[in-house]
C-alpha cells in the first residue's frame, strides 16, 4: 500500500521550508536510509532520509518550491511490485502524525538548531483546543495614535524583515559605521549563528572582527567586558541566555558595576545578546525568561524588543551606548516579519515604550513575545466591546512608567503579560509602581499574567499550560473591567 | 579540634618549604640605580600598608583590608620589566599594585577612607579602584574575575595592534577557578599579548597550597594549553624582572601568553581579621628575616653598591613623609557627598 512521504520538520518550531531538491526521481527504487532530497529553512540546510523500502512513485511537490508546511505531502512511495502509477496521495495509510514522525530523519542538531522552534502544527494536544497557539506573528494593522511611530519620519518606506534580518543589519550597520565594534560568541562566525543572527558578518567583516568562541561563555563574557574596558565595543552573543547564567557574574559583577566602583572612570560599552526565554519544547534548562533577573540590577539597561523594527532600531542603541546593555531575543520572533523603515540610520530610543494598540478600557503591559498574547486578546477583546490599550514595553530597564502610568489614568485598569515567573516579576513591578503613581486612578485590582510557578515541563500539553495564554490574558481583561 | 589538627597539618606541610624558594645565584645583578629604584618603591607599599594596617586599626578603614606586605618584589619587578602602555589588573589585594603603577598615595589611602578624593570617590574601596591614566584596571573582589577581564584587555591590544601586553596578576587561590584555564585556552588560542602572573603566596586565605591544589607548580597551569611557564623566586626583584622581560618580550612578540609563578609570601593575614592559625609565628619570622625583598636590596645597597647609610635613611624618610602625607590626607578628606550615591551609575 502507498504511503505518503511528508515535509518533515527539522527542528521543533519549524512551521514552512523550501523543497531545494529531489535526489531521487519518480520510478527509483528506495531503502530506508536513502537521501530523498534536500529541505532548506532559514536556518539551516537538511537532507531527507527515507525510512521504508519501495519505489518513489509520485512526486507532489517540485524541486526549488518554497513555504512548503511542514507535514504537506511531498511524494509517494508504493510498496515493492505495487503498480507506481496506480498510487494517489492521501489515499495512503499515512496519518499525518504517524507518518511525521516516520519521515523526520534528520536528527536536529539540538544545540545549534533546534532548541527553538515551534512545535509542528499538528502537535497539538486537548489543552490546546479552546485557545489558538499564541505563535503566529500579529499583524500589525491599528498603529492608530502610536507615539512611537514619532521614530520613523512620515512617508518613509517600510520594508518587511524577519527580527533576525534586522538584527543582522543592526549589527553589519554599527560595524560599517565603527571599527571598534565586533561581535564574539559560540558559533557566530564560520557556522554563521546557531540561529543564523550574524548571517554573513564574517564575510564582510572578517574573522578578527566576528570572533568564533570556544564554549565558554563565563570566560568569553570576562574577555568581553575587559576589552569593552580599554574602550572597545563588544557585542558578545550567547547561544541562549540559559547559558549566560555560568557568565552571570561578569554581566554583573564586572560589567554592570565598575562604572559606580570606579568613581565614574570605568565604563563598560557592550552588549550581551541572544535568545531568552521559553522556545518550544526545549525543557527547564533552555527556556529560562531572565528579564526580571536583569532587569534588578543598577548599571545594566535591558531591552527585550518584539517587532524587527524595535529590535534594529533598539539594536543599534544599544551598540552605541556607553553602557551594558543585555539584549534579551526571542527565538520564536526571529523567524516573524514586521516593517521595517527603509532608512540609512534608524534607531530608537532605549528606555521608550510603545502604545502598539489604543484603547480607552483597559491597559494591557507587556514586552517582547508577551506582545503576540496581548494583541490577539486585544483583537478577541474588542469583538466583546473591549477596547484594550496595548503597551509594549521594549526596555525593561530604564522601565518607562510614564507611558504606563498615563495610559492607566485613561484606562483605569491594567493587566501584565509576561512568560516569565510571577514572584518578583515584571509584572510585580509595574504593580507597586501603579499602586504609587496611580493609586487614585485604579478602578481595580492590576492583574499578572504571568509563566506558572514551575520549572518549564517538556510534554507539549504541559508546557502549553505553563505558559501564559490569550485566554488568560482575555480573562483577566474582563475582570478588571468587571464584565 | 578537628579543624585544629587540620590547620596544623597544613602549616607542618608548608614549613618544610618554608625555605627561599630559589637561590638567585645566577640572576643578573642590579645596577646601583635600579636598586635604589627598587628599593624606594617596595619600600613605599611596605610603608603604605603598614599605615593602612594602623588606620585600619583605628576604625578608618573598614570593611576588608588585605596588605600586600612581603609580596612587595613581584609587582615591582614586573613594573620595571613593563613599558608605558601596558595595562596592569589585579585580584583584591591590590594597593601594592597602585603604587606600583604610579597611582597617587593620596588617591589610594583616601579611598581606602572612603573618602570624596579618593581614586573611586568613596565607592570602591580598598577592592575596587582604577586608574585609566595609569592603566591600572582594578582591583577585582570577585576571585579570578579579573583573569578573563586581562585576557579581554590582551584581547583589545591585539585588536588594536598597539602592542601593549595585559599583565593579568592572580594569587594560588584564584589559580584553581574554572574561568582561569577558559580564559589561559583563549589567550593561548589567539595568541594574546598577556602575561598571567601568579602570585602564590601559599595561603588561599586560610588553606595552604597544598590542601587546595593538586598540582602545585603553578607554572605548569598553562601546560595542556602550551602555554609556557615558569617559577620565579618572587622574593628577589631581580629574578622577577629577569623573567618578566623574558615574558613580555614573548607576549609582545605575538608568541602569546606566558605564566609566571611567582613564589612569595605574605606576612600578614590573608585579610585584617585574619587570626593566622593555619601557620606559625615561627613560618612567617623565618620568611621575614632570610628572604624578605627589601631587605635583600638594603643589603645590597650597604654592601656591594657602597652606598652611605644617610642616603640609605633619606630614602627611608622621604618615604615615611609620603605615606603620612596620604594618611594626613585620607583623614582630614570629607566623606563623599550625600548626592555621590546617584552618580555613576550610568554614563
Amino acid at each position: 500500500m502507498a504511503t505518503d512521504i511528508l515535509m518533515p520538520a527539522l527542528s521543533p518550531t519549524m512551521e514552512q521550508g523550501k523543497l531545494a531538491k529531489w535526489l531521487k526521481k519518480e520510478g527509483d527504487p528506495v531503502k530506508a536510509g536513502d537521501i530523498l532530497a534536500e529541505i532548506e529553512t532559514d536556518k539551516a540546510t537538511m537532507e531527507v532520509e527515507a525510512v521504508d523500502e519501495g519505489v518513489l512513485a509520485k512526486i507532489l511537490v517540485a524541486d526549488g518550491t518554497d513555504n512548503v508546511a511542514v507535514n504537506t505531502p511531498i511524494a509517494v512511495l508504493a510498496e515493492e511490485g505495487e503498480d507506481p502509477k496506480g498510487v494517489q496521495a492521501g489515499g495512503s495509510k499515512a496519518n499525518g502524525k504517524d507518518k511525521q514522525e516516520g519521515q523526520t530523519a534528520p536528527a536536529p542538531d539540538m544545540h545549534a538548531e533546534g532548541q527553538a522552534e515551534r512545535p509542528a502544527p499538528d502537535a497539538k494536544t486537548e489543552a490546546d483546543t479552546p485557545v489558538e497557539t499564541p505563535a503566529s506573528p500579529a499583524v500589525i494593522t491599528n498603529r492608530s495614535d502610536d507615539r512611537a511611530m514619532a521614530e520613523i519620519p512620515e512617508g518613509t518606506e517600510m520594508v518587511t524583515q524577519t527580527v533576525r534580518e534586522a538584527l543582522r543589519d543592526a549589527m553589519a550597520e554599527e560595524m560599517r559605521r565603527d571599527d571598534t565594534v565586533f561581535v564574539m560568541g559560540e558559533e557566530v562566525a564560520e557556522y554563521q549563528g546557531a540561529y543564523k543572527i550574524t548571517q554573513g558578518l564574517l564575510q564582510e567583516f572578517g574573522p578578527k572582527r566576528v570572533v568564533d568562541t570556544p564554549i565558554t561563555e563565563h570566560g568569553f563574557a570576562g574577555v568581553g567586558v575587559g576589552a569593552a574596558f580599554t574602550g572597545l565595543r563588544p557585542i558578545v552573543e550567547f547561544m541562549t541566555f540559559n547559558f549566560a547564567m555560568q557568565a552571570i557574574d561578569q554581566i554583573i559583577n564586572s560589567a554592570a558595576k565598575t562604572l559606580y566602583m570606579s568613581g565614574g572612570q570605568l565604563g563598560c560599552p557592550i552588549v550581551f545578546r541572544g535568545p531568552n526565554g521559553a522556545a518550544a519544547r526545549v525543557g527547564a534548562q533552555h527556556s529560562h525568561d531572565y528579564a526580571a533577573w536583569y532587569s534588578n540590577v543598577p548599571g545594566l539597561k535591558v531591552v527585550m524588543p518584539y517587532t524587527a523594527s524595535d529590535a534594529k532600531g533598539l539594536l543599534k542603541s544599544a551598540i552605541r551606548d556607553p553602557n551594558p546593555v543585555v539584549f534579551l531575543e526571542n527565538e520564536i520572533l526571529y523567524g516573524q516579519s514586521f516593517p521595517v523603515p527603509k532608512l540609512d540610520d534608524f534607531t530608537v530610543p532605549i528606555g521608550k515604550a510603545k502604545v502598539h494598540r489604543a484603547g480607552k478600557d483597559v491597559t494591557i503591559v507587556t514586552f517582547g513575545i508577551g506582545m503576540t498574547y496581548a494583541l490577539k486578546a486585544a483583537h478577541e477583546l474588542a469583538e466583546a466591546g473591549i477596547e484594550a490599550e496595548v503597551i509594549d514595553l521594549r526596555t525593561i530597564r530604564p522601565m518607562d512608567s510614564e507611558t504606563v502610568v498615563a495610559s492607566v489614568k485613561k484606562t483605569g485598569r491594567c493587566v501584565t503579560v509576561e512568560e516569565g515567573f510571577p514572584q518578583s516579576g515584571i509584572g510585580a513591578e509595574i504593580a507597586a509602581r501603579l499602586m504609587v503613581d496611580a493609586f487614585d486612578y485604579l478602578d481595580a485590582p492590576v492583574l499578572r499574567i504571568t509563566g506558572k510557578d514551575v520549572p518549564m515541563p517538556y510534554a507539549a500539553n504541559l508546557e502549553k499550560l505553563a505558559l501564559p495564554n490569550v485566554a488568560e490574558v482575555i480573562a483577566a481583561a474582563k475582570a478588571v473591567c468587571y464584565r | 579540634m578537628e579543624a585544629a589538627k587540620e590547620a596544623r597539618r597544613g602549616s607542618d606541610e608548608t614549613r618544610e618549604k618554608a625555605a627561599p624558594p630559589h637561590t638567585a645565584s645566577n640572576v643578573p645583578a642590579f645596577s646601583r640605580d635600579e636598586d635604589l629604584h627598587a628599593y624606594r618603591e617596595m619600600l613605599l607599599i611596605r610603608r603604605f600598608e603598614e599605615k593602612a594596617g594602623q588606620l585600619y586599626g583605628m576604625g578608618l578603614i573598614g570593611g576588608f583590608c588585605h596588605l600586600y606586605i612581603g609580596q612587595e618584589a613581584v609587582v615591582i619587578g614586573v613594573q620595571m620589566a613593563s613599558k608605558d602602555g601596558d595595562q596592569v589588573i589585579t585580584g583584591y589585594r591590590d594597593h601594592g599594585h597602585m603604587l606600583a603603577c604610579g597611582m597617587d598615595p593620596k588617591g589610594v589611602m583616601a579611598e581606602l577612607t572612603g573618602r570624596r578624593g579618593g581614586y573611586s570617590r568613596g565607592k570602591g574601596g580598598s577592592m575596587h579602584m582604577f586608574s585609566r591614566e595609569k592603566n591600572f584596571y582594578g582591583g577585582h573582589g570577585i576571585v579570578g574575575a579579573q583573569v578573563s577581564l586581562g585576557t579581554g584587555i590582551g584581547f583589545a591590544n591585539k585588536y588594536r595592534g598597539d602592542g601593549a601586553v595585559s599583565l593579568t596578576y592572580m594569587g594560588d587561590g584564584a589559580a584553581n577557578q574554572g574561568q582561569v584555564y577558559e580564559s589561559f585556552n583563549m589567550a593561548q588560542l589567539w595568541k594574546l599579548p598577556v602575561v598571567y602572573v601568579i602570585e602564590n603566596n601559599r595561603y588561599a586565605m586560610g588553606t595552604s597550597v597544598s590542601r587546595a591544589s593538586a598540582q602545585t607548580d603553578f607554572s605548569k597551569r598553562g601546560v595542556s594549553f602550551g602555554i609556557p611557564g615558569e617559577q620565579v623566586d618572587g622574593m628577589d626583584v631581580r629574578a622577577v624582572r629577569e623573567a618578566a622581560t623574558r615574558a613580555i618580550a614573548h607576549a609582545r612578540d605575538g608568541e602569546g601568553p606566558y605564566i609566571l609563578e611567582m613564589q612569595t609570601y605574605r606576612y600578614r593575614g590573608h585579610s585584617m581579621s585574619d587570626p593566622a592559625k593555619y601557620r606559625t609565628k615561627d613560618e612567617v619570622a623565618r620568611m621575614r628575616e632570610e628572604s624578605d625583598p627589601i631587605e635583600q636590596v638594603r643589603k645590597r645597597l650597604l654592601g656591594a653598591h657602597t652606598v652611605p647609610e644617610d642616603e640609605i635613611k633619606a630614602v627611608d624618610a622621604k618615604v615615611r613623609e609620603i605615606v603620612n602625607e596620604s594618611a594626613e590626607f585620607a583623614t582630614n578628606d570629607p566623606e563623599p557627598d550625600p548626592s555621590e550615591l546617584w552618580t555613576d551609575i550610568l554614563l
